[in-house]
């Protein structure tokens, strides 16, 4: 198998213009009945590069992960895993997968889960090791069905990474856990990072997102808004967040601050503002009752936030 | 791959406590019941057309349940879109289910006719036993095509109501727990549409009952697997319409 792996990575260069490339969209449609699922998106992933697609609920993100697995196929446009077809088992061989909601044998001990689904790969990673990386020492003679939420997750990470993928998928990997598990979590991915492998993931917790990606995809409504870096994608927006209290907030009574991405919620009030003292010095002229003021700087949560209109 | 697959369905089958117990269990009580009467029927020992009848009840009911079930169970958890992102060949766990369904059709088997040897006194030449059990697990085929569409037709919840709504009605229809003589009329006449019936004619034949047409016995179970078959196929493809494409 080694030598085909080869020849075919040498054609993927040659047939496509970006050579190397570990995962394409080249403007990929999708619609579903009358619903634009996706209306133009292109990504390329680079080997041992970890992306992070961001964006609200029904933005596309897990439309998109779809049609680079081949488990869904672009309405127009083109999907391509290794330069390949996605749904082409040379691809799949080399692709590892966290879905969101998927189930695996309840009945079987997550020792046997794990040795099964190493069978389906070329060249997995030994067992043992599997099970340590994916942290899942103590429950490998456990049954699936007897297994809590979070050891679960750990189980899909397993299967994720028993083929010894050298891309990996993560949708929403982490929805549901408790902290200290997400962050053991991200740590079984930086630590695989480390291994030169490349990283597709989805999430809602963005400062997750900030600490691990070297690129962000900014999805909203099936289209891309942003691509760059956490940082660059952090200075896009005004650097403060001021929140606070106000009974009196109505549109009216805000307008003609030097403001983005301004939130009222009831009487609280939420902000970004490369200026926070110009802003609180006007509000205060025009006599608002502020309690519980807060000013913190942006992160990327924010940065999303003003990008796909505060959704 | 196909090894490591058939040893995984083997144990998810065994370790589902209401499978082996519906599986092993309730057929041998079922003997117990019905089997122990003496008597004959269509000129065989009683005994005998009884373990013919409630061996058939268990390999059909194995292959609807294992397959039927577990197929709907797969499709509502989303397993089956897991199993789609992998290399996984979609033959590899079809074999393996299969292979294991059978293999546990024929401790069934096994076990009954332990019961009917132990219980019931049975004694029967060798070549009776070897028929009754090859030709109950390659009828098992129509089943399992039976229970593939079921299983990919209706939803999680479902199948297990779909399957006991349409086994156990056929099963009494086709004469495997009263003979087909003692039944009302309409269904004596609709039986001989059911494919059960028709299993049950192949089995009663191999322990001694003579039928005149019993390759016409074959040809019906030939042309359900085909019917089946299509339905399955119908079915892969609307929900590969509906969940992926």
């Amino acid at each position: 198998m080694p030598a085909s792996t080869e020849s075919f990575r040498g054609s993927t260069a040659s047939a496509e213009g970006d050579g190397g490339a570990i995962v394409q969209l080249v403007d990929a449609h999708k619609a579903f009945g009358r619903v634009e699922a996706l209306r133009g998106v292109s990504i390329s992933v680079r080997p041992g590069e970890l992306v992070g697609l961001l964006g609200p609920n029904g933005a596309g993100k897990t439309t998109a992960i779809s049609l680079m697995l081949g488990l869904r196929r672009p309405t127009t446009g083109k999907a391509l895993l290794f330069g390949l077809d996605p749904m082409d088992l040379r691809a799949r061989s080399r692709t590892g997968v966290m879905l969101q909601e998927s189930g695996i044998p309840l009945t079987l001990r997550v020792r046997e889960v794990v040795e099964l689904f190493r069978t389906y790969y070329p060249h997995p990673l030994a067992t043992d090791n599997v099970v340590e990386m994916a942290g899942l020492g103590e429950f490998q003679e456990k049954l699936v069905k007897n297994l809590s939420g979070g050891q679960r997750q750990r189980v899909y990470f397993a299967l994720a990474i028993c083929g010894d993928p050298e891309a990996l998928f993560l949708d929403e990997p982490t929805v549901g856990l408790d902290t200290a598990t997400r962050r053991s979590f991200w740590d079984q991915v930086r630590s695989f990072k480390q291994r030169g492998k490349s990283i597709v993931l989805t999430t809602h917790y963005l400062d997750e997102a900030d600490a691990l990606a070297d690129r962000v995809v900014v999805i909203d409504h099936g289209l891309i808004v942003a691509e760059d870096s956490p940082e660059a994608i952090r200075a896009l927006v005004p650097g403060k967040k001021v929140t606070f209290q106000w009974p009196g907030a109505t549109a009216e009574a805000l307008a003609g601050l030097p403001v983005e991405g301004l939130v009222i919620d009831g009487a609280r009030v939420s902000l970004l503002t490369s200026d926070p003292e110009q802003v609180l010095r006007i509000l205060f002229g025009r006599g608002a009752a502020i309690t519980d003021l807060e000013v913190a700087g942006a992160g990327l949560e924010e940065a999303v936030l003003v990008l796909t209109g505060g959704r | 791959m196909v090894a490591a697959q058939t040893q995984a369905e083997f144990r998810r089958l065994v370790r589902v406590p209401e499978f082996t117990g519906f599986g092993l269990a309730f057929p041998l009580i079922l003997y117990v019941f019905i089997g122990l009467q003496s008597g004959s029927l269509a000129g065989v020992d009683f005994h005998k057309y009884a373990l013919a009848s409630l061996s058939t009840y268990a390999v059909v009911n194995i292959a609807l349940s294992s397959f039927g079930i577990t197929v709907a169970n797969e499709r509502g958890s989303r397993m089956d879109a897991l199993m789609r992102a992998t290399p996984v060949r979609s033959i590899a766990p079809l074999i393996g289910k299969t292979i294991a369904a059978v293999s546990f059709a024929l401790a069934a088997l096994v076990l009954l006719y332990l019961a009917g040897i132990l219980l019931a006194g049975i004694s029967m030449p060798l070549e009776q036993w070897f028929n009754l059990t090859w030709r109950l697990l390659l009828g098992m085929i129509p089943f399992i095509c039976m229970g593939f569409a079921i299983g990919y037709i209706s939803g999680p919840s479902a199948a297990v109501v779909v399957v006991n709504l349409v086994f156990l009605p056929m099963s009494f229809a086709s004469g495997i727990f009263i003979p087909i003589n003692n039944l009302p009329r309409f269904i004596h006449d609709f039986a001989p549409y059911l494919p059960l019936y028709h299993l049950g004619h192949i089995a009663w034949n191999a322990v001694g009952v003579s039928y005149p047409d019993i390759a016409a016995s074959v040809l019906w179970l030939a042309g359900y697997t085909v019917l089946f078959v299509a339905l399955t196929l119908w079915a892969v493809r609307r929900e590969d319409d509906r969940r992926f494409s």
